[in-house]
């Protein structure tokens, strides 16, 4: 029972998944079982994503049967329930850039696979990445932009964090729409991330997971 | 079939001769109707996969214009003249194959007096200097293709258009158009409605908006007649969308369509299908007011990361490349912009007459598209942003030569920038390009 849910959300098999959900939870399921098996299926998901034999239709489609059975499993879980996170990742869109489709992928990726993740939201002056990283402690930040605009932004923003004193306490990658590595070395940035994958990868690399 | 594509050939050569000869044209000199002539064949040789007399260069320009200038983006979109003056810089000092008006310099009175939801602009949501951006929202619910396919007009009108733009919430006011018969009683019940629902504020706002709209689009067309006198033809002008981005862009948003495609294929389809002879039409329309024979498609939501070769094949290409048939059979020229990546499709993006087409590229492979494309459609692109933006001289130099040299190999390419000219990009490194492909690029 527990490998088909597995398999009903790796395969994408919506209908599939929440009727295993229902069923589990109606004959008393242990509900985190439930997310554990979820889980295993995300990896999977990232697995076929990264294989290029999913893509990210498939990945905003996983997340969409995953947070569907997130709220069926919610009230069971116990007030207590805490998810053992591999570090935090403060995200966001840099200034004058108000693109968010790659942010929320990227956010929803790093979150299924065990990060807790900080996502400021579109346009963020450089500040706000400074007093989030000083406020939660993060090591990991990344830098969404879509627009050669945020070629600028993304450097001022780098800049700030050095200026605060905390360059050496974060790593930085960058990703979107017109980033290369040439715009990493423009900015400062420690890496550039050409998907979601790859920014898991990076932020798995960088709290020492392969 | 050799009757079908001598027929075709006749009519994509003979509206590319048209728009050689410039018969509307009144030139400023003998030596501005030379330049014109000799840069419009320099790009027809190249769309029919002919050897022009050096690698054209036809680059689409936006805000890159103003930081020329040192005029911000707000005043590019509403001082038209400042504008104006602007653009024609650009056109002047860089003397390129074409010149590029101020047309993509969108007029923020437009948008301000219809409350406009769908942009943000400078001052009116992100900041005066950068560039206006589209603010994606499910304007169209999942649950509302029926209503879309049942009555297009009637759902746009009164169900989509009220959340796109403050100034036509009254129309959600008014009854189905369909009531709305040319009877008596009809009209009354159009009056009544409009009346209640304040329909009449809409338009003065619409008329409001139509005042800002005539006056960007005269000194638009302003621009072009003076450009062209001088000696510079116009490739952009007409434009469409491919029906899946008609709904992925504007209705549904990305996220949105990307559901679709698993939990109701077949309602997307047919709404693609339904859209085709929208998508046809504005071409069309675009054509019949504009000199150049060139049809842009800016593509978003077909490329290799936004959907599988599968979903490509099922969703996205059938309705583009009806499309892009149609035109080509109407003698009008495809100018598909593939932004972002297209490398795994370009097998199937082949399937097009061959010389009746322009495929701008961004992140495809250029060379490999060079290879599989290279005897059947010509080649526009792909300077990187970041090469112009913050690349050096030698870097720009280097990837021109390598472009120039393999994907020029024979004709078959004009170039641009990966995404036209950024707005962000050194005007050294604009120049560098500018200097290299008109040096290097001479066929001889």
């Amino acid at each position: 029972m527990s490998k088909d849910l597995v398999n009903a959300l790796a395969e994408l098999n919506e209908k599939e998944a929440i009727e295993i959900v229902r069923e589990r939870l109606n004959t008393g399921a242990e509900p985190t079982k439930i997310l554990d098996d979820s889980r295993k299926a995300m990896e999977i998901v990232g697995k076929r994503f990264a294989n290029s034999e999913y893509f990210i239709p498939d990945l905003v489609y996983s997340g969409e049967i995953l947070k569907a059975i997130t709220s069926m499993v919610k009230p069971r879980l116990a007030k207590t329930h805490e998810v053992k996170r591999l570090g935090k990742v403060v995200l966001g869109t840099v200034a004058g850039d108000i693109h968010d489709i790659g942010l929320n992928i990227v956010e929803f990726m790093l979150d299924v696979n065990g990060f807790e993740v900080y996502n400021l939201g579109i346009d963020q002056p450089a500040q706000n990445f400074v007093d989030k990283i000083r406020e939660t402690g993060t090591t990991i930040v990344g830098l969404s932009g879509f627009l050669t605009l945020a070629f600028d932004s993304m450097k001022e923003t780098v800049e700030a964090i050095k200026t605060a004193g905390l360059r050496n306490k974060v790593k930085i990658m960058i990703g979107g729409g017109q980033m290369n590595d040439e715009i990493r070395k423009y900015t400062g940035a420690d890496a550039y991330g050409d998907d979601a994958v790859a920014g898991v990868s990076l932020a798995k690399q960088w709290v020492g997971i392969s | 079939m050799h009757g079908q594509e001598v027929k075709n050939m006749n009519r994509t050569q003979e509206r590319l001769e048209l728009w050689c000869s410039a018969p509307n044209v009144r030139f400023q000199s003998p030596e501005a109707e030379e330049a014109y002539k000799k840069r419009a064949k320099r790009i027809a040789d190249a769309v029919l996969l002919e050897t022009p007399d050096r690698v054209p260069i036809a680059p689409l320009v936006t805000f890159f214009a103003a930081n020329y200038v040192g005029i911000t983006a707000e005043d590019a979109m509403y001082d038209h003249d400042k504008a104006y003056a602007a653009f024609r810089k650009v056109a002047l000092d860089f003397q390129w194959d074409t010149a590029f008006s101020h047309v993509l310099a969108l007029p923020g009175p437009l948008y301000e007096a219809l409350d406009f939801k769908q942009l943000k602009w400078p001052g009116h949501g992100v900041p005066r200097n950068c560039t206006y951006q589209y603010v994606e929202e499910e304007y169209m619910k999942a649950e509302e293709y029926d209503a879309f396919l049942d009555d297009p007009s009637d759902f746009l009108i009164r169900t989509v258009l009220p959340r796109v733009a403050g100034a036509f919430a009254p129309f959600q006011m008014l009854p189905p158009l369909s009531m709305i018969v040319p009877c008596y009683t009809g009209v009354l019940m159009m009056l009544g409605s409009a009346a209640i629902g304040g329909a009449a504020n809409a338009f003065t706002a619409i008329n409001k908006a139509s005042e800002s709209f005539m006056k960007f689009i005269l000194s638009a067309v302003a621009f072009r007649e003076e450009l062209q006198s001088l000696g510079f033809p116009f490739w952009f002008g007409p434009s469409t969308q491919a029906p899946f981005d008609i709904i992925g862009d504007s209705l549904r948003g990305t996220k949105g369509v990307m559901l679709d495609m698993y939990r109701q294929p077949d309602k997307l389809l047919k709404a693609t299908d339904r859209l085709l002879p929208t998508a046809i039409q504005t071409a069309m329309a675009g054509a019949a007011t504009s000199p150049s024979p060139f049809v842009f498609i800016p593509l978003h939501k077909g490329a290799m990361g936004f959907m599988s070769l599968s979903q490509f094949k099922t969703f996205y290409w059938p309705t583009l490349h009806k499309l892009m048939l149609e035109l080509i059979e109407q003698g009008l020229i495809p100018l598909p912009f593939f932004e972002a990546e297209y490398t795994d499709r370009l097998e199937i993006i082949k399937d097009i007459p061959k010389g009746k087409a322009l495929y701008w590229f961004e992140k495809t492979d250029i060379f490999k598209a060079k290879e599989i494309l290279g005897d059947h459609v010509c080649i526009k692109g792909n300077i990187p942003s970041s090469l112009l933006c913050t690349g050096t001289a030698e870097q720009v130099k280097d990837y021109c030569k390598k472009l120039i040299d393999i994907v020029g190999k024979g004709g078959g390419l004009i170039v641009d920038g990966a995404v036209g000219i950024p707005d962000e990009a050194k005007p050294e490194n604009v120049k560098v390009m500018t200097t290299f492909v008109k040096e290097y690029g001479v066929y001889k």
